[in-house]
């Protein structure tokens, strides 16, 4: 996943093609713009605005439209996540289980916000909703990997391994 | 046709009638707030909910077509309590500023409030902190006044093609923006002003400058004069209860003189010599192949930014002839300055317009300081200068008729009608026709360009000779019409049209985003028909024959297209970015 | 091959190892050249005991286990392969349970249920075989199980083949089961457990049994007979055939499906869609998943089967981006129906032809309102529109469009095969078949299940579950997700339909069931279900926008113990406003939870006015897990 934030002006042929291709893929579909944002985060972690103006030119649809699909979906993010993501889940199971806990636990350790990227980058924090394991409530996902039945003193160790791996 | 009853009342309406529609029509009102004419239904606020017999939904009266056998009431105790509950939470989310709002006396949210006896705040207010966007000179938006109507946005996007709004995030942090979360100035706005013509409430007000303007007409180093535009005659009687389309021209000049300005023009003055050169310009290129075809009117500011930044392709077929608005303040600080022997950079020239983006055009590029000086230094829209008499003790209503100055003032009917969809068409056809055949039109009137409809097309004989018209207002019937032409060009076959006009607000000026507030069709038709009317009882109906205009030709200009008429009444365009960031 | 072992691959499996079980079963079967077929399966269901794994071997029960890790793992591969020997503490019975004993006792499996008392499995496990031992049986293996699928039934005890089934096992039933049972392979009818297994299996039919990503598998499983038979019986048909199945949408509202696509199929439209609806947004729901993931076909053979039924072209999946399992099986279960022309012009010569595409959400719950999933495949915001225009006139793209939930499509193609009157005896009186319910919060065994409705919430719960954790009593169970209201102990013996659910102050909603113990408070758990709901409103309608928010105010207000009784009037007031005013089904349904919570528990909230910062603060520490549970006030009775 990208780490910069800001693209250079020799990167633009570079943004170019890349968009180019992204919607070469969805040619001739209606309704693909969704697709291809997911395309384009999947790629940078996020969707940089820069990507997004590309995409504006490259398929005629306006600043404006992106911007609100953008904002409106809570999958997508305007700016790079943290090097390590975090998800609490927060669905039903898990927050009768205890995740408010694990939360605050995650929270006051990394000194961050949910939806917010610790000051280092290494930490991105987020909350979702079910990941599906609600037989392992409460569960959290880090980098992906889930982890099932955490408990608030479990946090530190996982952090901690995070970092090292 | 569609039986039902409302109330108890039998209607009978045509299919695809809402039930709000059908219930104006045996004068019940439901209370609105989202719902504009102009406009499809956003469903947003929940205020128009009916109830049906039968059936426990409570619809939406803007949103929902009446259906055959339908009973409906509009109005009962659970109704008023539900949409009480509504408002106040609405209101909840709403700052109380209204004595210090620029909708003060004309919001749609403060009527409702009063009219549902809100007497205090029972939910506790949540107003999120969102700084004011002041930066694009037109158009003010104050977020937290939004209630997220929607209005805003459907006629940026859908009626204008613009874009320049959306709504960004969601739930309660759901908020009206410029696209993709700019500032107005870098975002693709094309200063229209319709967004703050249909916002309910005072979150999109016009850039206020009376301020500036009463600052100017108290400092005595300064020469104030004043230009009205068409369309302000028959829209400014509106904020003083004359009806609709009432024409107030000579009451406008003579408050204008209360108001202590020194000379008075009149906008319709220079329309007819923007027709001078705009007709010209159309001659020129149509029966000599001198320039691109088919020329393309430029006296709306909005439009001329729109094309500018989405149909740059098109900066050829732009007539260059710059708008009344201009063409009149360069006279006033060249031509009158001179004849009247005043210090032109004393003039201080005031323009009143129906219209947001007159004020981006004082600045719009170099060339609108051909006098030497900023040719017009303000522009106040109809509503400022509604207020602006309010202020200075004038009572409109009694005040005398009075005239304008003569240099800059005598005007034609080909210049008033410049107001309405089609009138420029129509007055430089006028025009044109003369120029072209030596001889006037025998009838003038060119219905086929006249009307609400949003694109219109004809076809137009001069002096054996076929010339295609076509009329387009409201940004987004544009690019239809351009995709005939860019069509045509591409596949090498004979063009659709010679000539085109296009006037950014729906309706042309009378439409204008400066206007005062509720238009819808209905208005828009009646004061096209004020414009209309004053045409069809002038003795001249077209700008050549204008006395003013011939002499300030022979006097000052040479002819039409001259060197110095280039120099003073021409300007130029150039592609510009969409987004500046 | 003979023996064969099946690997739960679906997203609850995998996030409990299951990957890591199968390179240890895949090395110890390259290392001891074991005779095995690995398969990945996807939901076995039963969550709280993933991952799972099911093992076929030659001569051998077909026998479950649970929570694996790689140490049974290998045991799996060496004693239950190696050593026709079941591995300890492993076992999660057969939720099918025999009357007869056909075949020789070769295992007996043992587990104490009691919620209360010490676990006496073990020395129930000594004493049987001591008896085996005392009475000269060889070849029998007593195991522990895991699960036995039974609960507070004392001492329960199974015997493998034949999977007959005791409970309440006393010391002194042990000689009986061995001489009567194991030697005279006769039933011993005082403790047989003979209630059949409360679960019927349409929907999940193939869940856990095929390789979802081995189209084969599914049609092996009479799969894509279904649509053969449509062809056969005509859009006409088909459309009967639901209508005498009497199924309705699982998607919530329970629409009847046949009337969908009748309406759907009157429409004149040169093109029309399908639309599967996967965004599964409810938390704490996961039916749709789970079939997705475990046996994809069944739902694009349902989607076939009602494109064609109302002269479709074109179906869509929206799935949300959050699974990435099942959009990944669907994807691949499309390319393969593409491939055996399945899919594409003139399905199986029927002149039919049909194309379909999977399309992801973004994180937005109110997506799975049909008008919002619509724009959102459009590529726009998900806000809901006013209806009419219904989708069946105008829809997707402008054009007539049906939007089926996952499970309704799923189940159509096991009723076209069954026949819709078959199907029909399954459930009550207006709501007909059976329903899949995922089971979480308090619960002992969170899981899946499917029963026909009809089944009490208290059987749901209690005797498929086994109860509520750590055998506390219950306080309630909410159903239908934020959409849905609490549902108290006392209602529990409701058989579960939608009209009864409704009368409750709930709904079906999508199959979300929550158990709460009584110690859980009903404030909390409201706040937590209109915060969600305020979370995912799309903003658009001031009533849900601004009430939802508000309501969540005085929510906090209230448990910060600075509330009075004024506020809960305002909250009433507010519910009714949102509950009338708001455009879509989010913001309408939106304050039922809070609705329910005052019918029922109405005495929670007072507690919190009453107590003060007092109470709060105590509240607040119990509730973080910081202090000890005290009894919670009892529900106020309605
Ligand atoms: C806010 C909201 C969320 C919904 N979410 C889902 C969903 O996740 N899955 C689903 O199948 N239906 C959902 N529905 C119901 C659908 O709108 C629709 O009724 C259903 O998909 C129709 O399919 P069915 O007739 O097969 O049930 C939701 C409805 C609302 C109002
Ligand atoms: S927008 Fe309307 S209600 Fe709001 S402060 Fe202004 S006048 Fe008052
Ligand atoms: S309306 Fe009421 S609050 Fe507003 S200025 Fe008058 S007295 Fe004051
Ligand atoms: S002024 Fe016109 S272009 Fe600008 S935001 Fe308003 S409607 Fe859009
Ligand atoms: S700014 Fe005005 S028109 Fe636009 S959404 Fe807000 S209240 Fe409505
Ligand atoms: S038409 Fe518009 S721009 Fe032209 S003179 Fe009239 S008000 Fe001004
Ligand atoms: S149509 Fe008239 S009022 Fe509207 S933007 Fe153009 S010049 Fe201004
Ligand atoms: S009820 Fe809520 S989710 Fe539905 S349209 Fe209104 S704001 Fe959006
Ligand atoms: S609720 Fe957390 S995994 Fe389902
Ligand atoms: S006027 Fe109908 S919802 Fe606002
Ligand atoms: S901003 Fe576009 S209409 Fe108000």
């Amino acid at each position: 996943m990208s780490q910069s934030s800001t693209i250079t002006p020799n990167e633009k042929s570079d943004i170019r093609k890349e968009v180019a291709q992204h919607v070469s893929n969805w040619k001739g579909e209606e309704g693909n713009l969704i697709m291809i944002l997911h395309a384009i985060q999947n790629q940078h972690g996020y969707v940089p605005r820069e990507v997004a103006m590309e995409l504006s030119r490259e398929v005629g649809v306006t600043l404006g439209r992106i911007y609100e699909v953008l904002t409106f979906y809570h999958y997508f993010k305007l700016v790079p996540p943290g090097k390590h993501n975090i998800s609490v889940c927060l669905g039903t199971a898990c927050y009768l289980k205890g995740a408010p806990a694990l939360i605050n636990e995650v929270k006051s350790q990394l000194k961050v916000e949910e939806g917010g990227t610790t000051e280092d980058h290494e930490f991105h924090l987020d909350v979702v909703r079910c990941i599906g394991c609600c037989g392992m409530a409460p569960a959290m996902t880090v980098d992906g990997r889930t982890c099932g039945k955490v408990k608030p003193e479990d946090i530190s160790k996982i952090i901690a391994e995070t970092k090292s791996a | 046709m569609i039986k039902a009853k409302i109330n108890n009342i039998d209607i009978e309406v045509p299919e695809g009638t809402t039930i709000l529609d059908a219930a104006r029509k045996v004068q019940v009102k439901i209370p609105t707030l989202c719902k504009h004419k102009d406009l499809l239904p956003t469903a947003a606020c929940g205020l128009c909910i009916v109830k049906l017999k039968n059936s426990p939904k409570l619809p939406r009266a803007c949103a929902t077509p009446i259906e055959n056998g339908m009973e409906i009431t509009t109005h009962d105790s659970e109704l008023f309590e539900v949409r009480k509950s509504v408002l106040e939470l609405i209101l909840s989310n709403h700052p109380n500023e209204c004595v210090t709002c620029g909708r003060n006396g004309t919001c749609e949210l403060q009527d409702l409030a009063a009219d549902f006896s809100i007497r205090e705040d029972k939910i506790k207010r949540f107003v999120r902190d969102i700084p004011i966007d002041n930066s694009n000179g037109s158009i003010v938006i104050d977020f937290r006044k939004c209630v997220k109507c929607g209005r805003c946005i459907e006629v940026c996007q859908d009626i204008q093609n613009v874009w320049a709004l959306s709504f960004l995030e969601r739930g309660i942090n759901t908020r009206m923006a410029p696209a993709g979360d700019i500032s107005l100035k870098d975002s693709p706005c094309v200063k229209c002003g319709q967004c703050s013509a249909h916002c309910p409430t005072g979150a999109i007000i016009e850039n206020d400058e009376t301020e500036t303007v009463w600052k100017a007409l108290r400092d005595e180093n300064k020469y104030c004069t004043v230009q009205i535009a068409p369309s302000v005659r028959v829209a400014l009687g509106e904020a003083f209860g004359y009806p609709p389309g009432t024409n107030l021209t000579k009451k406008i000049y003579t408050a204008m003189r209360r108001l202590g300005f020194k000379a008075v023009f009149d906008t319709n003055f220079s329309a007819d010599l923007t027709i001078m050169e705009e007709a010209s310009e159309f001659v020129e290129r149509f029966a000599h192949g001198k320039g691109a075809l088919p020329l393309i009117t430029s006296c709306c500011p909005a439009w001329t930014d729109f094309m500018e930044k989405m149909h740059p392709d098109f900066i050829d077929n732009f007539s260059s002839a710059k708008s009344p608005q201009q063409m009149l303040g360069v006279m006033a600080k060249t031509y009158f300055a001179e004849k009247m022997k005043i210090d032109p950079a004393k003039i201080y020239q005031v323009s009143i317009m129906p219209c947001t983006a007159k004020k981006y055009e004082l600045e719009r590029t170099d060339e609108m300081h051909a006098s030497g000086f900023m040719d017009v230094d303000v522009a106040l829209t109809t509503r400022e200068l509604a207020r602006m008499i309010k202020q200075s003790g004038v009572d409109f209503n009694e005040l005398p008729d009075g005239e304008p100055d003569s240099i800059l003032g005598e005007y034609t009917g080909a210049g008033t009608i410049f107001g309405a969809t089609g009138g420029v068409m129509e007055a430089a056809i006028r025009t044109a026709y003369n120029f072209v055949t030596g001889k006037n039109m025998p009838a003038f009137n060119v219905e086929a360009v006249r009307g609400m409809k949003g694109v219109k097309e004809a076809e137009l004989e001069v002096a054996g000779h076929k010339i295609r018209v076509a009329v387009a207002h409201g940004l987004a019937n544009v690019e239809h019409v351009l995709n005939k032409v860019r069509e045509a060009k591409k596949a090498g076959k004979e063009l659709p049209y010679h000539f085109i006009e296009v006037m950014a607000c729906p309706g042309g000026c009378i439409g204008g985003g400066g206007q005062p507030y509720g238009t819808d069709d209905d208005l828009r038709m009646k004061r096209a028909k004020g414009l209309y009317n004053e045409d069809g009882e002038m003795k001249i109906r077209c700008s050549h024959d204008n006395p003013e205009i011939k002499r300030i030709y022979a006097d000052f200009l040479g002819k039409p297209l001259s060197g110095k008429a280039h120099d003073l009444l021409h300007t130029h365009y150039k592609a510009r970015p969409i987004y500046q960031r | 091959m003979k023996n064969w072992i099946r690997v739960g691959c679906d997203t609850g499996g995998i996030a409990a190892g299951a990957d890591k079980v199968i390179s240890a079963l895949e090395a110890e079967k390259a290392s001891q050249k074991l005779d095995v077929k690995i398969v990945r399966v996807g939901s076995l269901g039963l969550s709280f005991a993933d991952p799972l794994v099911e093992v076929g071997a030659e001569g051998m029960p077909t026998v479950l286990y649970g929570n694996v890790n790689e140490v049974s793992a290998k045991a799996i591969a060496t004693d239950h392969l190696g050593k026709k020997k079941l591995v300890e503490d492993c076992v999660v019975a057969s939720r099918k349970r025999g009357t007869a004993i056909a075949q020789k006792v070769a295992y007996i499996l043992v587990k104490d249920t009691a919620s209360s008392g010490g676990d006496k499995t073990e020395y129930i496990q000594t004493s049987i075989v001591d008896e085996l031992k005392r009475q000269g049986v060889e070849g029998v293996q007593v195991v522990r199980m895991l699960d036995a699928g039974i609960y507070d039934r004392g001492i329960v005890v199974q015997v493998l083949p034949s999977e007959v089934t005791y409970v309440d096992v006393k010391a002194s039933d042990i000689a009986r089961i061995v001489t009567e049972t194991v030697k005279g392979a006769k039933v011993v009818k005082e403790i047989l457990f003979s209630e059949a297994d409360k679960q019927i299996r349409v929907v999940l039919r193939n869940c856990g049994i095929i390789d979802p990503e081995n189209i084969d598998d599914y049609i092996a499983q009479k799969g894509y007979e279904a649509l053969k038979k449509c062809f056969a019986i005509k859009p006409e048909g088909v459309i009967e055939e639901m209508k005498t199945s009497g199924l309705r949408g699982r998607g919530g509202a329970g629409f009847p499906t046949w009337l969908k696509w009748k309406l759907t199929r009157e429409v004149q439209n040169p093109e029309k869609f399908v639309i599967c609806n996967a965004d599964e947004g409810d938390p704490g729901a996961f039916m749709d998943r789970s079939v997705l993931e475990s046996d994809p076909h069944s739902v694009l053979e349902g989607m076939l089967i009602a494109a064609y039924t109302m002269g479709a072209s074109m179906g869509y999946f929206y799935i949300r981006a959050e699974y990435p399992c099942a959009i990944a099986r669907v994807e691949k279960a499309i390319a393969q129906a593409r491939e055996r022309g399945l899919l594409g012009d003139n399905i199986m010569g029927s002149g039919f032809s049909f194309n379909a595409k999977v399309r992801l959400g973004a994180g937005a719950f109110v997506c799975g309102e049909e008008t919002a999933l619509i724009a959102s495949i459009e590529g726009k915001r998900g806000s809901p529109t006013p209806r009419p225009p219904f989708p069946s006139v105008k829809g997707l793209f402008g054009k007539s469009t049906a939007i089926n939930n996952v499970e309704t499509l799923a189940s159509v193609p096991a009723i076209i095969n069954m026949g819709g009157a078959e199907y029909s005896k399954h459930g009550t009186d207006k709501s007909k078949g059976t329903k899949v319910f995922a089971v979480t919060g308090k619960v002992k065994n969170a899981q899946l299940v499917e029963v026909p409705m009809g089944t009490t919430l208290h059987d749901v719960i209690y005797k498929i579950c086994g109860g509520v954790q750590d055998a506390k009593p219950i306080k309630a169970v909410q159903t239908g997700g934020p959409s849905g209201g609490v549902i108290p102990e006392q209602h529990l013996d409701t058989p579960i339909s939608y009209e009864n659910l409704q009368q409750l102050g709930s709904i079906m909603g999508s199959g979300g069931m929550l158990v709460m113990d009584k110690n859980d408070c009903m404030v909390d758990v409201t706040k937590f279900y209109l915060k969600f709901c305020v979370d995912e409103s799309c903003g658009k309608c001031a009533p849900c926008r601004v009430g939802g928010f508000q309501l969540l105010q005085l929510l906090e207000k209230i448990s910060k113990g600075r509330g009075s009784l004024e506020d809960i009037e305002m909250i009433r007031k507010i519910c009714v406003a949102m509950q009338k005013a708001s455009l879509c089904g989010l913001g309408q349904t939106a304050p039922n939870p809070v609705l329910s919570t005052l019918r029922y528990f109405e005495s929670e909230y007072k507690a919190y006015i009453d107590g003060g910062a007092v109470y709060a603060r105590k509240m607040a520490k119990i509730l973080a897990g910081e202090a000890p549970s005290p009894a919670a006030p009892a529900a106020t009775n309605k």
